[in-house]
């Protein structure tokens, strides 16, 4: 089975430094990969090289068998949540179709079969009810759940997500996360999703890629989030605490803090 | 006036007429990208520029529209290459805007003919824009027309979000600098039509208004389109039946149907609150 990410030998920096390198990763259709990191570890990069935004230092990245590309439709994109200005002339309805056409140059008709691929689109993510209202009136939770509905437009192998999540509320964090989730159960879709807090998908999780310190570690939850792991990883104790069966790291150290103590 | 007077005014006019209904449909279709990308204030930067090069050309007695043209895409290309962020954007506008309105007064205070183009390129004058310029105007507002219902998509996306929009494929920093040329077209035909100092009226308020009742991507266009015709047409129209200039009554009216649009829209609010206390 060819997977739906296939990253070898990747190396990528950043202003001299180097964020990552010798990544092998294969993440296989349908499974969750959770990546974790400290600020400034080279989380958003890895996205954008995966969007073909950014070129790799070393190595190749291939999405279901072929070279990462700008605008590859076998790739879904949810961003961060970030509240839509009111005032914006575009309906729930609108910020999927985008999802469909809205790459495409031309008279902007949308079809008939476009409007109806909308229609059931906004029904598996339960937005139906409020398509109709302007996107800036939406509430958090129902702006990202029609991103979700707008990244999965195209039925994309590869769904990246980066801290989709943040600024939610817990309900809405798991209705949102739980969408995710049963879109890669029910179509097979792999899921590549950075967040600086793996409880609300720590269910869902199959690895998790941790990168650290120009490091990484890929593996299990539970291979992955252990005391032991993450202080060889950072070079420094960190301790990894669970509690009603969430998980808190302790210790580590945040990069963008890192460098503001080396100035 | 008697309306035979009237009407024989405006056979004389009616090509001014037409080129004030094209603008009006474009300065609205334009106009609702102004108000998403947040973009009044070049609006308003890329005409004292348009201003300044209509002078220079007025001076060096060559084709206006091509001057202002010149100044405008000059302006647009500054402010589309350098002013990729918002809070660089506003300050390099603010920075370009007295330099173009000052370049402007100096070219007309060196020119010495006694013209109505005078001042007319600051408030208004399109009665005085003889026939040929005037179908360099429509034709000028046709293209921009037709490419921005080509990019109209891509635009929205990019307008709304750029992150995921780039993700897709949208090439958002070519579709920014083709906006920019579009728009610095569309202001360099405002500034002959009602004057570098009221291009906001045809560019800005349609849309402004007609967001104000609707959120849905056919009908605010369409809206801010017969908004902008109404005002234009009707500003021209107004204005052959007395003595004083066209762009305070183009002004006037985009203003009250923005006034309209308002009320609308608090009305609205205010019975959707009551209907939220009811239940």
């Amino acid at each position: 089975m060819t997977p739906a990410l296939q990253i070898t030998q990747g190396a990528l920096g950043f202003g001299g430094r180097t964020l990552w390198r010798e990544l092998d990763l294969s993440v296989r259709p349908g499974e969750f990969l959770a990546v974790l990191g400290s600020n400034g570890s080279g989380k958003t990069s890895l996205l954008r090289a995966i969007l073909g935004l950014q070129p790799l230092d070393a190595g190749t990245i291939q999405i279901d068998g072929m070279p990462a590309r700008r605008g590859n439709r076998a790739v879904g994109y949810i961003p961060q949540q970030k509240l839509v200005q009111p005032g914006t002339p575009l309906r729930g309805r609108d910020l999927v179709t985008l999802g469909v056409n809205g790459h495409r140059f031309g008279v902007p008709i949308t079809s008939r079969a476009e409007r109806a691929q909308v229609a059931a689109l906004l029904e598996s993510v339960g937005a139906t009810a409020y398509a109709d209202r302007p996107i800036g009136t939406l509430s958090g939770g129902e702006q990202q759940r029609l991103r979700v509905a707008q990244a999965i437009a195209a039925d994309p192998v590869l769904l990246l997500c980066d801290e989709p999540l943040a600024s939610l509320d817990l309900n809405r964090q798991a209705e949102v996360a739980g969408l995710i989730d049963e879109r890669r159960r029910e179509h097979d879709t792999a899921v590549v999703f950075v967040t600086h807090d793996i409880n609300p998908v720590l269910g869902m999780v199959d690895r998790i890629l941790y990168l650290a310190e120009g490091h990484f570690t890929v593996g299990t939850p539970d291979e992955v989030l252990r005391s032991e792991v993450l202080t060889a990883l950072y070079g420094t104790p960190v301790e990894v605490l669970r509690s009603g069966g969430r998980i808190f790291v302790a210790g580590a150290p945040d990069h963008a803090h890192h460098q503001g103590e080396a100035l | 006036m008697d309306l035979a007077t009237y009407f024989e005014l405006l056979q004389l006019v009616q090509a001014s007429v037409l080129a004030g209904a094209v603008l009006g449909v474009v300065g609205g279709l334009i106009g609702v990208f102004v108000m998403q990308r947040d973009m009044a204030f070049a609006v308003h930067g890329i005409s004292e520029l348009s201003f300044a090069g209509a002078a220079a050309a007025l001076l060096l007695g060559v084709n206006v529209v091509a001057g202002s043209i010149l100044g405008s895409l000059i302006a647009a290309a500054i402010i589309g290459l350098l002013g990729a962020r918002a809070r660089d954007r506003n300050s390099i506008i603010g920075v370009l805007m007295p330099f173009g309105l000052g370049l402007g007064i100096l070219f007309l205070a060196l020119y010495p003919g006694r013209s109505g183009n005078k001042f007319g390129l600051l408030t208004g004058q399109i009665v005085s824009v003889d026939f040929e310029q005037l179908g360099l105007l429509v034709g000028i507002s046709v293209v921009v027309l037709a490419a921005l219902l080509v990019i109209w998509r891509p635009l929205s996306f990019d307008s709304l979000d750029t992150e995921v929009a780039v993700a897709k494929g949208v090439p958002s920093r070519a579709l920014a600098l083709v906006f920019m040329v579009l728009l610095g077209l569309t202001v360099a035909v405002s500034v002959q039509v009602i004057g570098a100092l009221l291009v906001l009226a045809l560019l800005v308020t349609p849309a402004a208004s007609a967001l104000r009742v609707s959120a849905s991507p056919v009908l605010v266009p369409v809206l801010a389109m017969i908004f902008g015709l109404v005002s234009a047409v009707g500003g021209i129209l107004i204005a052959l039946g007395g003595s004083l200039p066209i762009s305070p009554y183009i002004t006037s009216i985009s203003f009250l149907i923005y006034v309209v649009c308002r009320l609308i829209e608090w009305r609205r609010q205010r019975s959707h609150a009551r209907v939220k206390v009811a239940a």
